[in-house]
């Protein structure tokens, strides 16, 4: 909606010649300046400018519904991939939904592939056994994609559809895997996706992680340089995954939790947290940092304390905060606790990896 | 004010120049065909330079202290009609305190807070607040919500409507007649029809949504809140020069403000949290820049305070900073209190 042309947006003649004129051709252009900027190029009094502004930004406006409206089309079109976990599948109202940004983030070892691998190979299956029947693609950046694994996750889930002669290799053909080595690459594929998702019926993507493309442009990357390269990627990820409705998985990478994360407001002022030094030794925090945070719609923390592992639904607009234990077993990662365990306040979005680390036991 | 500054178009004014009408007095006594010639321009675009100066030559006059000024209302007016005024519940009793009774119209608000703290619900709750009817204590009103991230999700909407209604019905028990024709109105589908939802994809959408707000305003005269969530997505991503990010968004801010004025709306802005060096340290503030934060009429803060999630109230020109406690529950935003109560009775 940005890139209309105003040629085409039914101005008057003579205006739409002075826009172009100018080399204003599209909504952007026209709309990224203020009135007084556009007066000032295009030559003309204010009251024409304003109503020129009008009349385009009505062209540009998206059409509005009613809550109803999106309520009874979400129905319709079902709008949950389920992840087969009883206890996720309820706290998140249906599974990992669609059109929306989910990030699971752990430390390394956790647990994050081994879910998406089950994800993937939910998308693929046939509607009937609770899959949406379609192709998926696995953005592998870390080389982790293991078809072996993924076909063991399928037997032991569905041991009555893999042992049906060629399933397992028509599940395993609709997944497609892509190794980009770099940030353009990944672009490159992104923009390549749009177009084909729609047509080869693509039902899920999955990037794993986003984080390792960072890694590889920047070596010395300091907070503002590092957000930079993803910045396009994030909104265009957001876009693809609202435009063609499937649901967008991404994984993420933890780093430690320094002194300077431990960032107040202004009005807190400076309050020594004598306990934060015994726990940033064992606390990770997300890494991408706040502004990616704030693009996710749903955040799945994976970590491991007291000796188990645990998901946590950190952020998300339609569930509680709760924390299910997990196993990673031969058939792909099961839940232990169906009902989950309530987790109060900001511990929700705490990281922690003790037990893991089998040096320090 | 010299014709440099007027709102004129650059060649008109170097014809002005040129021919030796530097001041506005100069232009005061002349008729527009006179002026057409002397430019040789259209008369109507003489007439239109003349009205310029005229409108600018008026509001000079706002100097002569006897005058009563065109479009101004004495103190006194102003109170008794801001005593008049409902304002939006945010479900949280100790906020709605806080605030001096909710969330204000004509007034702009932002809201803003770390990821996962309730902004969106916040959003979807005051959507839903504003549609209780006025017998029940409510603004009666629509509300426009514009998502630029995607985060509102319609089951969400139809849960926090479903416990809007449910407590509307156990703190007003009244059967009496004119409860019972607002009752069939307190139906969930009824308050999901009257969110209008504009999804945003780029923030030349978002400018453009902002604009046409006026006339679907004209058109749909009973919505009494929009909500923006959140505003400062696009901004972050796309912009590059953000000398002219800032342009932009005073022009957005000065148009929200003229939208709740005009309209008698409350506009709620939902923003982002960066970090910001000051004094020698990294410290979290909300996002846009220092010449956004003067642009918001108030402005609150949520933040995690131990283990509870707190509003604090940083900026207001009417009531004090202050804190409140609120949770978010499955009904949507309550206070700390209203679940003690109902424990008590049961």
């Amino acid at each position: 909606m940005a890139n209309k042309l105003i040629s085409q947006m039914g101005l008057p003649p003579s205006l739409s010649h002075v826009f172009s004129a100018r080399n204003i051709l599209t909504a952007k252009d026209a709309l990224s300046l203020p009135e007084t900027d556009l007066m000032a190029l295009l030559d003309i009094d204010i009251a024409l400018v304003r109503s020129a502004v009008a009349s385009i930004s009505e062209a540009t406006c998206p059409p509005f519904q009613t809550g109803l409206a999106l309520l009874e089309e979400k129905m319709k079109s079902g709008g949950h991939l389920s992840t087969l976990l009883p206890g996720l599948d309820n706290a998140l109202c249906g599974g990992i939904p669609f059109g929306a940004l989910t990030e699971l983030v752990g430390p390394s070892g956790i647990g994050k592939t081994q879910f998406c691998l089950k994800l993937a190979l939910l998308a693929a299956l046939p509607e009937c056994y609770g899959g949406l029947n379609g192709r998926v693609i696995y953005i592998d950046t870390e080389s982790k994609f293991s078809s072996r694994r993924m076909i063991e996750i399928g037997e032991g889930s569905f041991p009555q559809i893999f042992r049906l002669q060629g399933l397992a290799q028509k599940m395993a053909g609709r997944i497609i895997v892509t190794r980009p080595t770099s940030i353009s690459e990944f672009n490159d594929s992104l923009q390549q996706m749009k177009l084909t998702l729609l047509q080869n019926e693509v039902k899920l993507l999955i990037v794993d992680s986003i984080v390792a493309l960072v890694c590889w442009d920047n070596e010395k990357g300091t907070i503002s340089s590092r957000q930079s390269p993803l910045r396009g990627s994030l909104s265009f990820l957001k876009s693809i995954a609202e435009f063609s409705r499937v649901p967008v998985v991404v994984t993420n990478q933890v780093r430690s939790h320094s002194s300077d994360d431990t960032f107040h407001y202004i009005f807190k002022g400076h309050r020594k947290d004598t306990s934060n030094s015994e726990r940033s030794e064992s606390h990770l925090t997300a890494a991408l940092g706040i502004q990616w945070a704030h693009a996710v719609t749903i955040r799945l923390i994976f970590e491991a304390h007291s000796g188990h592992r645990f998901i946590k639904v950190a952020k998300s607009p339609i569930s509680p905060p709760v924390a299910f234990p997990f196993v990673v077993e031969s058939s792909g990662i099961t839940l232990l606790n169906q009902e989950g365990i309530s987790v109060a306040g900001s511990e929700i979005n705490a990281i922690r990896c003790k037990g893991c680390n089998i040096l320090t036991q | 004010m010299e014709i440099s500054n007027l709102p004129i178009s650059p060649s008109i004014r170097s014809k002005l120049l040129s021919k030796g009408y530097t001041s506005l007095s100069s232009l005061s006594s002349i008729s527009p065909s006179f002026l057409a010639q002397e430019l040789s321009v259209k008369l109507e675009e003489a007439v239109e330079v003349l009205r310029a100066v005229s409108d600018t030559t008026t509001s000079k006059s706002a100097h002569i202290p006897n005058g009563i000024i065109p479009g101004a209302v004495t103190a006194w007016d102003m109170l008794s009609e801001e005593q008049m005024q409902r304002h939006i519940s945010t479900g949280c009793e100790d906020l709605d305190a806080i605030l001096g009774g909710g969330i204000h119209c004509k007034e702009v608000t932002e809201v803003g807070g770390v990821p996962g703290i309730g902004k969106t619900q916040l959003g979807i709750q005051l959507a839903v607040n504003v549609q209780i009817p006025v017998e029940y204590g409510g603004l009666g009103g629509k509300a426009v919500y514009i998502d630029t991230e995607g985060s509102f999700m319609a089951e969400r909407a139809y849960q926090i409507a479903e416990g809007c209604i449910y407590d509307i019905l156990d703190k007003f028990p009244s059967n009496s007649r004119e409860f019972l024709s607002c009752k069939e109105r307190l139906q969930v589908n009824n308050f999901l029809a009257g969110i209008f939802y504009f999804r945003i994809c780029s923030y030349t959408e978002q400018i453009a949504v902002i604009n046409y707000l006026e006339n679907f305003l004209t058109e749909h005269g009973d919505v009494k809140l929009v909500i923006i969530d959140s505003v400062t997505f696009h901004f972050r991503q796309d912009f590059d020069d953000l000398a002219q990010r800032t342009r932009v968004l005073g022009g957005l801010s000065l148009r929200l403000m003229k939208l709740s004025k005009m309209f008698n709306l409350a506009v709620v802005l939902l923003n982002q949290v960066t970090t910001k060096f000051t004094d020698g340290s990294f410290q979290l503030t909300l996002a846009l820049g220092d010449s956004w934060s003067h642009s918001c009429t108030n402005r609150i803060i949520l933040h995690w305070n131990g283990n509870e999630r707190c509003a604090y109230i940083e900026k207001s020109p009417s009531v004090a900073s202050a804190s409140a406690p609120y949770l978010v529950t499955g009904k949507g935003i309550r206070g700390i209190n209203s679940n003690f109560k109902r424990a008590r009775i049961m």
